[in-house]
């Protein structure tokens, strides 16, 4: 057997600068949301819906020439639509910024297999599919759960508490640093990694790729790490997977981890927030979970319908005229399943948090070949989190309704969530 | 009644065998599998409409058998 050389030399060395094209970056308030939208602004993270809504009943696919020109389509059939046309929409780059990498490096992407379009994208995808089954992620329920209650012994004598900070967050960065195996301490760095990737999409370049450089210096030494010690976790598997009858790329092998880093973290962390921040403010909803706990699996997927933190993006691969807008290769179009979630053409009662809503064919993690890949371990996690608090704290409330904030961009959920439990 | 999964649709979201584990099953990927051969048992109508009704996917064909 050869020695596996392969992350010896920093694997981005000698590789040339990619491309790609950069955009001017436009900021401030947004004019007309339908003709200038924009999801990094203050009035976005704040309450995206009453604008998803408007536009919906006004365009329906609003259109902003900031990022370099973008589309948005609000209504359940369209997002729906793009999800599925992998013909027409690339997926070798998911968050809308102000730079697109070059066209040949799809149909890998930078973070397979997000990043990726078919046919690779299903064989970097069918790697992963079985370390996140249901079965398999019900084998770290147990320790998830020890976790959470660990979480709220730390409440201890605390009236208030931040639950987005104090709770929410802590919990998928400790699963996935487990799954990972890299040292738990490394939380506070995790989510730096995760608001450079998703929050700072308005910085100036050199600064995104100095964070970007960043994560992959992490990675990396995570990487040699396992190299030299392999173990049972998901970056051993990485580093000895194979695909067409060789080892992946050494560029596949950190995309990936990046991914699962990235997006095991600020997601799960949004809908455990978002699921409190609802109960908090509306105590019938709290009450009757406290009685009828059985019904929390279903009222779940109502929190993950009606706050949806997951907005993915596609780029246009060819000038296109679809369902009315003129679309532009190379132009993005952001994938709003939260919007799609709140269509009344697909949603009775669309607007309203129905907990025991029996029929929720919900969009929250996607549809189509890119379905999220960590959907079960987010709804063990979620669950999990939800059972441990309405146990530990059955009572509790917004501590300032004005304090909550909310994070930008296409992952959102609260970053700050102060909680009155005592 | 009978229910069967169409694998071209199906993209392993796991609602089906969520709800109605006595209807579906995962297979090693997390992808939908009707156990056994799909008929429904008296009493598991609901259970398989509603697992119908939340496939994200609309994976799940009912087959009413005449």
């Amino acid at each position: 057997m050869s020695v596996d050389d392969r992350f010896v030399r920093d694997f981005r060395e000698g590789q040339e600068e990619p491309l790609g094209t950069r955009s001017e970056i436009i900021t401030g308030p947004v004019s007309d949301w339908a003709s200038d939208f924009s999801h990094l602004e203050p009035e976005w993270a704040a309450d995206p819906y009453p604008i998803q809504d408007e536009l919906r009943a006004r365009c329906p696919i609003a259109h902003t020439e900031r990022f370099g020109g973008g589309w948005l389509p609000t209504r359940y059939e369209d997002v729906a639509a793009i999800a599925y046309d992998t013909e027409h929409f690339s997926s070798r780059a998911i968050i809308m910024s102000n730079y697109r990498p070059p066209r040949d490096i799809a149909p890998v992407g930078a973070v397979p297999p997000i990043s990726s379009d078919p046919p690779f994208h299903h064989d970097a995808r069918k790697l992963l599919l079985p370390a996140f089954t249901k079965k398999e992620v019900a084998k770290r329920e147990e320790a998830a759960r020890a976790f959470c209650h660990s979480l709220i012994d730390g409440f201890e004598g605390a009236e208030i508490v931040d639950a987005a900070r104090d709770y929410a967050q802590h919990i998928p960065m400790r699963v996935i640093s487990d799954m990972l195996g890299f040292p738990p301490e490394d939380g506070p760095r995790f989510r730096e990694f995760v608001e450079h990737a998703l929050e700072g999409v308005n910085l100036p370049p050199e600064q995104r790729v100095a964070n970007m450089g960043e994560l992959f210096d992490y990675l990396l030494e995570q990487i040699r790490d396992h190299v030299a010690s392999p173990r049972d976790d998901l970056t051993t598997y990485l580093i000895e997977a194979e695909l067409y009858g060789r080892k992946l790329e050494p560029s596949h092998v950190a995309g990936t981890m990046a991914l699962l880093l990235i997006a095991g973290i600020d997601t799960t962390w949004s809908a455990i927030g978002a699921s409190l921040w609802h109960l908090a403010k509306t105590p019938a909803d709290r009450e009757r979970l406290v009685a009828e706990p059985g019904l929390l699996p279903t009222a779940m997927e109502e929190f993950l319908r009606a706050y949806a933190p997951v907005t993915m993006a596609r780029l246009v691969k060819e000038d296109i005229h679809w369902r009315g807008a003129d679309m532009k290769a190379d132009d993005w179009v952001l994938v709003s399943f939260p919007a799609a979630n709140r269509d009344p053409a697909q949603f009775d009662r669309a607007d309203e948090v129905i907990i025991d809503r029996e029929i929720n064919r919900h969009a929250a993690f996607g549809l189509g070949i890119h379905r999220c890949v960590g959907s079960h371990l987010a709804r063990m996690e979620l669950r999990v989190a939800l059972e441990v608090w309405l146990e530990r704290v059955p009572v509790f409330g917004l501590a300032d309704p004005s304090a909550v904030t909310w994070a930008p961009g296409q992952v959102r959920g609260p970053r700050t969530l102060p909680l009155r439990i005592g | 009644m009978k229910v069967q999964i169409d694998p071209a649709r199906c993209q392993g979201h796991g609602r089906c065998y969520d709800l109605s584990p006595d209807l579906f099953t995962e297979d090693d990927e997390g992808y939908g599998q009707v156990v056994g051969d799909g008929v429904v048992p008296p009493g598991g109508e609901r259970a398989a409409r509603v697992a119908v009704s939340n496939c994200p996917e609309k994976a799940i064909v009912l087959v009413e058998e005449a």
